[in-house]
């Protein structure tokens, strides 16, 4: 069968890189070549957050060259570990393999052992591009940070209401540290003390404080099921999966009832707060029904091509509380087999019986000759990537690119999570409609 | 034999040109070490991230816009897909162009394929894109899993040439072959000059201008139409068949050494087209330089010194006022050499001082074992005799310098370079345009940029009062080639 990835919106695993880099004061240490950094986050961060404290540039690397390929990189892995620790000031060291040290057989594992003394958590991961996509690594990343940091830790307690928050993955959703805020925003709207390991000036502290957590809380489609799976047979901590990211009213309420009911809050006060939240978001969309209601351009069908978080997100926003209509629905990044049953049943379950058919694939030609063959019945609505741009314009559709290669935009803190991030994501389609006559 | 166009592919930097990645001392120390078998590089015990030839190599290349990339590697490499994507629309709306025939894919090798090889799905990849996109080439990109395991590119490039009757070009890139990125521009050259570069039919008056995204197309085309020339800004945003017929042209030049030198001697050596050797394009001696040695080649000396004289007359009084502003200023520049020396120069005609510079590498010589200008100029003519360090972008040296040296200004080109001068509260310019400098109107716009960033210091002052340097202080209390090796390998 044919193997090929044409318009590619994912990357390897190592591109788990910029989860630990979503870690405050997290150093990636690179067993790999020299520019798998730089590369992997300009692809997939982009405009988008590619600095910070640290930043890609300066990840210590052992920049593999022709004589570690013969003779082995172990030694220069050890000496680049233990100068790292010197150089740069961080609190959680995670040393990342590439493909060439993997297929050369290094033992990564036994060279950070010698540095379990070193006074600062240090981890490994083994990431070879050919084992897996960045989703996969991500998971692997979180995964060795419960088993080989955190479950070595001393036993603490339980701390009442507080709720590990788990999700979107750092730089590959190009909204995540917007999406990160309003989820704790949203779990601390109920009451609850809301634990997010990623974001700025988090950190360390937070990590500390994950086995602590009362339940946890998986906001996506499939990716972090095995995270919250081993964080309740390591610590024993229970899980609520919300395989939708809120967007909007219908749904940010319909998670505040969830999130709120798993954690024993009443009802009564439940509806309180999400009556004050619905209220104050039906006024803006009062306010500006006109603009929705009368123009010539807007589309009525709309089909997202994006990972599965934000396709079913976005579609579920679109359709339970915006009332367009799905056509088929596009899912790029590789979901595992297992997962797409699942997946597919969510888009089964829209207000009114309305269904949506989803293809999975990674062949972005594909996704597009079938939308060409799609008939919109008016101008279709493309929610994608910077892939979708040229199709839309083709189709005389409207687009909107919300995940990567996202491209022609600058995202700082904007988020499409929760009550407010619905009212963005319609700003943000509008403004896209209203640049056409109307 | 220049550059050896009877191999299947370039020799890397370091054993073709003696070309090195480590050095610490100075400007002129340097050039005395670039004699027989010199200057030796040394190696680092601690590295940062830093660049391969594969994203040179196919970053550029995925700007022709009817040729078709096939990358063979895993999803990780074929990322500069994502990086390019709507950047190669943006450039080729700029002038019209149809780039639909153009492409990046990949062959997402797995496990499975690092212990069988995968050059049957190679093949179909190579045939399912051309039937997609009809192309009028395609590259195939080698990547590191595709050089450890030994796929054979060349076998499937045959056979598919034959079959589908285009060029199929392997760019042997991988990222281990060599420290120096600027190895992969050679590569890309190699593919297209044994590939896609046809024998001339006939001589136009045509002068290829090798260059990255031809930012100043506008004003070049009219600079040279006073000489009866026209340029053709290669490789980016070109068409595979204007690329084959570089060979009809009457001349090559480059806006940077580092980029043009296997190209433009590649071009001389197989099919006569004279290689400008000059400074490049930069400040007041560069464009006399640049445009000067041009007018050599092609007969057009007149025309050239009356037009450059138009344009000191112009602009000299302009750039002689604002350079009063300039006094005093010291200055650190990090950049690549083939920009960085040219860089270095037009500072110094505003006045500035030099105090210290990186160069991501170093080549003592070109393809035609001719040591570049840029240096060569910068050591007859440096007022001081500056330290400099050769670095593959080792941005822990660059900032335990600029902490020590604390200089007015710092320069930078490369992604992410630059921020980390400011943390410092070093007011810092990207030079991301390859003709920021450009001639004399360039460096009176360029000096303007100069004065503008060291007066209003709000942005790069508000930053560093706010963010933590995430380098230790033992780090920062080190001499900045402390993880240089001592025992030096000659290259």
């Amino acid at each position: 069968m044919l193997k090929i990835i044409d318009q590619p919106r994912y990357v390897c695993a190592l591109g788990a890189m910029q989860t630990v880099q979503g870690i405050h004061r997290g150093v990636p240490v690179l067993h790999a070549g020299p520019c798998c950094a730089q590369k992997l986050a300009e692809g997939i961060a982009g405009n988008n957050g590619n600095s910070g404290y640290i930043s890609p540039h300066i990840y210590p690397c052992t920049n593999i060259s022709e004589k570690e390929t013969i003779f082995g990189g172990e030694g220069r892995l050890k000496e680049t570990i233990e100068n790292a620790l010197k150089v740069l000031d961080g609190d959680l060291f995670v040393v990342l393999s590439g493909c060439t040290v993997e297929i050369v057989g290094d033992d990564i594992a036994q060279v950070v052992s010698e540095f379990s003394d070193s006074g600062k958590p240090i981890i490994y991961v083994e990431t070879a591009g050919f084992k897996g996509n960045n989703l996969e690594g991500h998971q692997w990343v979180v995964n060795a940070i419960i088993e080989q940091y955190l479950a070595k830790q001393p036993p603490k307690d339980k701390i009442k209401g507080l709720v590990n928050i788990w999700g979107p993955v750092p730089s590959y959703d190009p909204f995540w540290v917007g999406n990160v805020r309003e989820l704790e925003a949203l779990v601390a709207s109920l009451g609850l003390t809301p634990n997010s390991i990623f974001g700025e000036y988090r950190g360390i502290d937070n990590i500390d404080k994950v086995p602590q957590a009362e339940f946890n809380l998986l906001v996506s489609p499939w990716l972090g099921l095995d995270t919250v799976k081993l964080l309740e047979t390591t610590f024993g901590t229970p899980y609520l999966h919300c395989p939708t990211i809120p967007i909007g009213a219908f749904e940010s309420t319909h998670f505040l009832q969830t999130v709120g009911a798993f954690a024993g809050i009443s009802s009564a006060k439940i509806k309180t707060i999400t009556q004050a939240k619905e209220k104050e978001y039906y006024y803006y969309i009062e306010r500006n029904s006109d603009v929705f209601l009368e123009n010539r351009s807007m589309s009525r069908r709309f089909s997202t091509v994006s990972n599965a978080a934000d396709a079913l997100s976005i579609a579920k926003f679109l359709v339970n509380d915006f009332g367009l209509f799905p056509a088929r629905q596009y899912i790029t990044d590789a979901t595992p087999e297992p997962y797409r049953d699942a997946i597919r049943q969510y888009f089964k379950e829209f207000q009114y019986g309305i269904e949506a058919d989803v293809l999975f694939s990674t062949d972005g030609y594909l996704i597009h000759e079938d939308i060409k063959k799609t008939d919109y019945f008016g101008s279709p609505l493309l929610v994608g990537s910077i892939f979708e741009k040229k199709l839309a314009e083709k189709l005389s559709g409207n687009f909107l690119a919300v995940s990567v290669p996202i491209k022609e935009r600058l995202i700082l803190d904007s988020s499409y999570v929760g009550y407010r991030g619905g009212l963005k994501l319609l700003e943000d389609i509008y403004g896209y409609v209203l640049r056409k006559f109307n | 034999m220049v550059v050896n166009l009877k191999s299947h592919q370039n020799e890397n930097r370091e054993s073709r040109l003696g070309s090195i990645t480590g050095y610490s001392g100075t400007l002129r120390d340097l050039s005395a070490q670039s004699g027989c078998g010199g200057p030796a590089n040394r190696e680092r015990c601690f590295s940062q991230a830093s660049l391969c030839n594969a994203a040179c190599a196919l970053g550029l290349t995925s700007f022709i816009v009817d040729a078709v990339i096939v990358q063979h590697s895993p999803s990780g490499c074929a990322v500069t897909a994502m990086s390019v994507s709507n950047s190669t629309d943006q450039l080729a709306a700029t002038i019209k162009l149809d780039n639909s025939r153009s492409a990046y894919v990949c062959t997402d090798m797995n496990e499975s394929d690092t212990v069988f090889g995968a050059t049957e799905n190679l093949g179909q990849v190579i045939r399912e894109t051309y039937q997609r996109y009809q192309p009028k080439a395609i590259f195939i990109g080698a990547s590191c899993v595709s050089g450890v395991i030994g796929e054979d590119l060349e076998s499937i490039a045959r056979e598919l040439h034959d079959e589908l009757g285009i060029p199929i070009a392997p760019i042997h890139c991988e990222g281990f072959r060599t420290k120096i990125w600027a190895s992969g521009f050679d590569a890309a050259f190699h593919a297209i000059l044994t590939h896609i570069v046809k024998k001339p039919e006939k001589k136009t008056n045509v002068v290829n201008v090798i260059n990255f995204f031809g930012g100043a197309r506008k004003e070049i085309t009219e600079i040279f139409s006073h000489f009866g020339i026209e340029p053709i800004f290669v490789i980016t945003n070109t068409t595979v068949d204007q690329l084959a017929r570089m060979s009809e042209s009457i001349a090559t030049l480059s806006t940077c050494g580092t980029l043009g030198t296997y190209l433009g001697n590649g071009l001389e050596e197989a099919y006569g087209v004279p290689y400008v050797r000059s400074l490049q394009p930069h400040g007041i001696a560069g464009i006399e330089s640049w445009l000067g040695e041009l007018g050599k080649v092609i007969g057009k000396e007149k025309e050239v010194a009356a037009f450059l004289a138009g344009e000191k007359e112009k602009y000299l009084p302009q750039i002689n006022e604002i350079k009063k502003k300039l006094k005093g200023l010291k200055a650190v520049v990090g950049m690549g050499p083939g920009f960085g020396f040219n860089t270095i120069r037009s500072l110094q005609e505003l006045g500035v001082e030099i105090v210290y510079s990186a160069a991501w590498h170093f080549d003592k010589e070109y393809d035609d074992k001719k040591a570049p200008n840029a240096f060569q100029y910068l050591v007859e003519n440096s007022p001081n005799n500056y330290p400099m360090a050769v670095s593959d972008l080792q941005n822990y040296e660059l900032i335990n310098i600029l902490n020590t040296i604390r200089p007015d200004i710092f320069f930078a080109r490369h992604p992410g370079s630059a921020v980390w001068a400011m943390k410092l509260g070093i007011p810092a310019i990207c030079l991301y345009d390859e003709y920021a400098v450009f001639g004399y109107k360039g460096l009176l716009n360029f000096a303007h940029s100069i004065h503008d960033v060291v007066t209003n210091r709000s942005f790069t002052n508000n930053l560093s009062k706010r963010v933590d340097l995430p380098y230790s202080d033992w780090w920062l209390n080190h001499k900045a080639d402390h993880f240089l090796k001592k025992e030096a390998h000659h290259a």
